[in-house]
């Protein structure tokens, strides 16, 4: 009895420093997932890496704007796709009340803007610039904007102040508010075989760019404060009157508690980074060849194994 | 009951009178409208000064709630509580890792289980539905997804049951606790969904224990109510029986109450599955995996073929599910002669068991019977898809289209929100009153008057004119389309049949997917939203139309008949007054599926409640997502409250009971 006692003494003494040291907690390392195909294969490519790594990975579908939220509670552990222009304000309003951080930006940078389909390149010849688009503004008339232009931007909450761009910059267009990601894909498919000029809010890197090629309308360059001091920007007496950054960052963001949690794995995060083709690749492996996120993910892995071996160590 | 004698004459002098009232303030609000400009401006609109924080403060109370009281505390060690049951259903079904580790079942397994399960509800016809719905998922590709789905479906639907049970039997016993809970759950019924996400998330964290949380809140009324119903109706004579063979209480509850109201129980306990399924599919806003989060995924890559795949899924299991469901209620409880073997008594529970392991076996050997890859699912959805783009890109249908598009929108819809928005608030408030009135009467109108000066208090008055707007404009078409084609079918069984089916399946199919063929037809604007609506708010008018023409009793039409009464006269001076109540109840519905389709009308784009209310599920104010939450619920509830006391009245005056 006493020997058993000794014996079991002496696990917990060579446990212990064990535990101390620096060892990944065997807990379910949480990866949120929305609903476009990028993030989701990209968060089963990371949770794979770390599979490799020993640890145990569950995935969560998330909405992006709360997920923010769940990340400061620690209900989820990390997120890879913080977008500038999308998710940079909730990401902000968080990072103040505390609980997560800045894990590090991807090499990938990101544009949302407002865009159209190759197709009305034929109708209104001038475009990119603005100014063209503006001359032309009645190619893009429907029943209910009457002779001006209709702009679809992306929902309201995306606040992508649509609005106010158009009274600064003077626009002869009518801001309508797609309800969606879904209702903007919906109108460019619809204006498709009749090839309808269409202008709509877009972002990059998206699969749409794979499926209805396109560009970018180029606004007056993005000038830093033009959100907040209307002097900057061409109209000196209002806010908004430049385009959106075109090299918006892509970040990564960690709760708090990651690093201490699974050390191994918040290292493995610090040094994860991808580039735009890659995750185009990683877009298309689903949005066109129909494969499941968690195939396309091991496709990408097996064809990219130098990229992210140099990660793991 | 006390006996109040009303003679004909009364009738229609309270008659008189009512429309009179009612006549007399639509004419104080024809005055306020008309004199606007001169209007002081609190009978405008409520001024920004009158508008309470409302939001702020039940932020605050929320909050105080959440963190001082330590509901947070509570409420997570429910979630942790749940976390256990479905953590095992996980495991089960799509072999999620947890406790007890085992290896998901075989699709063939279960399809061949629920088969036999299927043939004793209800025979072959049953088993074919029964096991071709799994059939189907697998060989579609879905498998997983839908267990995902069915994982908490399983669990969420009993818990909502149970409660749901003792809920309604409290009512029953404690008057009482009737009285508190009526409005809780009315209010509860008519919340838009986005509502329950909310709190779910804050409260149950993200992921499957939320979406279980909101589905059994979401799912708990119809059964509390049925139950109470269900009990209050037992016949003396079984209460007698009851008590003469010296039961106890606990015994009378379990074993003379309960079973004599079996069959209202069983049909709340058929709605909560149903509703269930509903909300499960929409929980994939708040991180539950499984059918739904595909649907909003692949919505968001405009797939409409296997969108429209996931759809046909959700219908399928719906319709199985409820035909089962209510298999069961028809089946009554079978007796054996004593003495009859265990087996012979448990002859299906056997044979479920026996085909379950033969698969469970077969699965081992054959790979196909366990799960289907990729590349062997017969999914066709890039056909469906090219199909589906391609029927929408016709040129006569976009004719047709453009033409609605640029009709509806420039002639009536925005004229018509023009206008109501123009109203001054007093005034609509005004005329909604004298409506009530009308129709219902002067309890009615005063609830109605309060409902809409809360609504008109809370600042978000235009939002919700916009909806309501949408409402009235969807159901009114739904009218022109729903009553005559349920005329049209009641003639005959054959027809009747065919369009009930019809609206099953109109109704399971999830909304979503009829979101991107009606911008594709219509552009984002009103005429969409209005589209999308009215496929839903159709379903309830037909069903209802149908309903109400085919259970006129024979007797009242054959006097009709005799009296040389042609079709059409039958028709309107018979059939129609005599189903007018049921087709009420079929139009209360159609506003409340309207009311429930106008918010998530909100992802093709509107400007309405149902915006503001996507944009709060996305942040973390609970507030200001519950004071827009009770605004829809509000407003639908003055409707229901006017339409179903007319429905009361009109019964009453037809002698209908």
């Amino acid at each position: 009895m006493k020997i058993l006692k000794y014996f079991a003494a002496s696990i917990v003494l060579a446990a212990m420093p064990f535990a101390a040291s620096a060892k990944d907690s065997s807990d379910p390392i949480i990866i949120p997932i929305h609903n476009w195909s990028s993030q989701i294969v990209m968060s089963h490519v990371v949770g794979q890496i770390f599979k490799d790594n020993g640890n145990n990975v569950e995935f969560v579908t998330t909405d992006s704007q709360a997920v923010y939220e769940s990340l400061r509670l620690g209900d989820v552990a990390l997120e890879l796709e913080v977008w500038e222009g999308a998710f940079g304000a909730s990401f902000r309003t968080a990072l103040e009340k505390g609980g997560l951080h800045d894990a590090g930006d991807h090499d990938a940078v990101t544009r949302e803007d407002w865009w159209y389909p190759m197709w009305t390149k034929e109708a209104c010849p001038g475009l990119p610039s603005w100014k063209a688009l503006n001359d032309c503004a009645a190619l893009f008339a429907t029943a209910e904007t009457g002779s001006k232009g209709r702009y679809l931007d992306g929902p309201v909450d995306w606040l992508k102040h649509g609005k106010e761009r158009v009274e600064a910059l003077g626009m002869d267009f009518v801001v309508v508010n797609a309800g969606s990601a879904a209702a903007l894909w919906a109108e460019i498919g619809a204006s498709e075989k009749k090839k309808r000029p269409v202008v709509v809010f877009n972002w990059t890197p998206n699969f749409a760019e794979a499926v209805w090629p396109g560009e970018f309308v180029e606004f007056p360059a993005w000038v830093e404060g033009c959100d907040k001091d209307p002097a900057v920007g061409p109209n000196p007496d209002a806010l908004y009157d430049c385009g959106n950054p075109a090299k918006g960052y892509l970040k990564k963001a960690a709760w708090d508690g990651m690093e201490k949690k699974w050390p191994g794995a918040y290292k493995i995060l610090t040094k994860i980074s991808f580039t735009n083709p890659q995750i185009a690749d990683m877009a298309k492996f689903v949005d066109i060849d129909e494969m499941e996120p968690e195939e396309a993910a091991t496709k990408w892995l097996s064809a990219n194994e130098s990229v992210w071996k140099a990660w793991m160590n | 009951m006390s006996v109040v004698s009303i003679t004909p004459k009364d009738c229609l002098v309270t008659q008189f009178l009512q429309t009179r009232i009612a006549l007399c303030i639509l004419l104080v609000a024809f005055l306020l409208a008309v004199a606007k400009p001169v209007l002081p401006e609190i009978l405008v609109r409520v001024p920004d000064w009158a508008i309470l924080p409302y939001d702020v403060w039940l932020d605050g109370l929320f909050n105080f709630v959440k963190e001082d009281l330590g509901l947070l505390y509570v409420t997570r060690g429910i979630a942790a509580g749940l976390e256990w049951p479905l953590d095992i259903t996980a495991n089960l079904l799509y072999g999620k890792r947890r406790w007890p580790n085992f290896d998901p079942m075989p699709w063939a397994a279960v399809a061949a289980g629920s088969a036999v399960v299927g043939y004793y509800l209800g025979g072959w016809k049953m088993a074919v539905l029964a096991g071709g719905t799994f059939i189907w998922t697998a060989l579609i590709g879905q498998w997983k997804l839908a267990m995902q789905t069915m994982s908490v479906l399983v669990i969420a639907a009993p818990v909502a049951a149970i409660l749901g049970l003792l809920m309604g039997i409290t009512a029953w016993k404690y008057s009482w606790f009737e009285k508190a809970i009526n409005p809780i759950l009315s209010v509860l019924q008519t919340l838009p969904f986005f509502t329950y996400l909310l709190p779910a998330v804050i409260f149950f964290k993200v992921g499957p224990t939320a979406g279980a949380v909101a589905t059994i809140v979401y799912a708990i009324p119809p059964i509390v109510l049925m139950t109470a119903l269900g009990l209050k109706k037992v016949s003396p004579e079984i209460v007698e029986a009851g008590k003469m063979s010296g039961c106890t209480r606990w015994q009378m509850l379990t074993r003379v109450y309960v079973p004599a109201a079996r069959t209202e129980i069983l049909v709340g306990v058929n709605q909560v599955i149903m509703l269930c399924l509903a909300m499960v599919v929409l929980t994939a806003f708040i991180g539950m995996p499984g059918l739904g989060a595909k649907l909003l995924a692949m919505m968001g890559s405009f797939k409409i073929g296997r969108s429209f795949e996931i759809g046909v899924t959700i219908v399928l299991l719906a319709i199985m599910l409820d035909r089962m469901s209510k298999a069961w209620v028809l089946k009554q409880p079978q007796h054996f002669e004593r003495g009859t073997p265990w087996w012979q008594r448990h002859i299906f529970l056997l044979g479920t068991i026996a085909a379950f392991v033969l698969f469970l076996l077969a699965a081992q050997f054959v790979q196909v019977f366990d799960h289907i890859t990729r590349l062997q699912s017969l999914s066709r959805s890039k056909a469906i898809d090219g199909a589906i783009k391609g029927f929408l890109n016709i040129d006569a249908i976009r004719a047709v289209t453009e033409w609605l598009r640029w009709f509806l929108n420039v002639k009536v819809l925005i004229p018509f929100r023009n206008a109501l928005l123009w109203l001054p608030t007093s005034a609509f408030i005004l005329i909604i009153v004298a409506f009530a009135y009308w129709l219902a009467g002067r309890r009615e109108a005063i609830i109605v008057g309060v409902f809409f000066s809360i609504v008109a208090a809370t600042g978000w008055w235009d939002r919700s004119v916009i909806t309501l707007y949408t409402v009235i404009s969807a159901v009114i078409l739904a009218m022109m389309i729903g009553i005559p084609s349920g005329i049209l079918a009641s003639r005959s069984e054959k027809w009747s049949k065919r369009i009930l089916l019809g609206c099953d399946t109109a109704q399971t199919f999830p909304s979503f997917v009829y979101l991107i063929p009606a911008i594709m037809l219509f552009g984002v604007n009103d005429v969409a939203v209005v589209f999308s609506i009215l496929i839903f708010a159709t379903v309830p008018l037909m069903r209802y139309t149908v309903e109400g023409l085919r259970t006129v009793s024979v007797e009242m039409t054959e006097v009709a008949d005799m009296s040389g009464a042609s079709r059409w006269q039958k028709l309107r001076t018979v059939q129609l007054p005599l189903a007018l109540p049921t087709m009420a109840v079929g139009f209360n519905q159609a506003i409340m599926f309207a009311f429930f389709m106008v918010i998530i009308a909100a992802f093709i784009g509107t400007q309405d409640l149902g915006q503001e209310l996507q944009r709060t599920l996305a942040g973390t104010n609970l507030g200001k997502n519950f004071v827009l939450g009770i605004n829809v619920s509000l407003m639908a509830l003055a409707f229901n409250t006017i339409i179903m006391r007319w429905v009361r009245n009109r019964n009453a005056a037809l002698g209908l009971g």
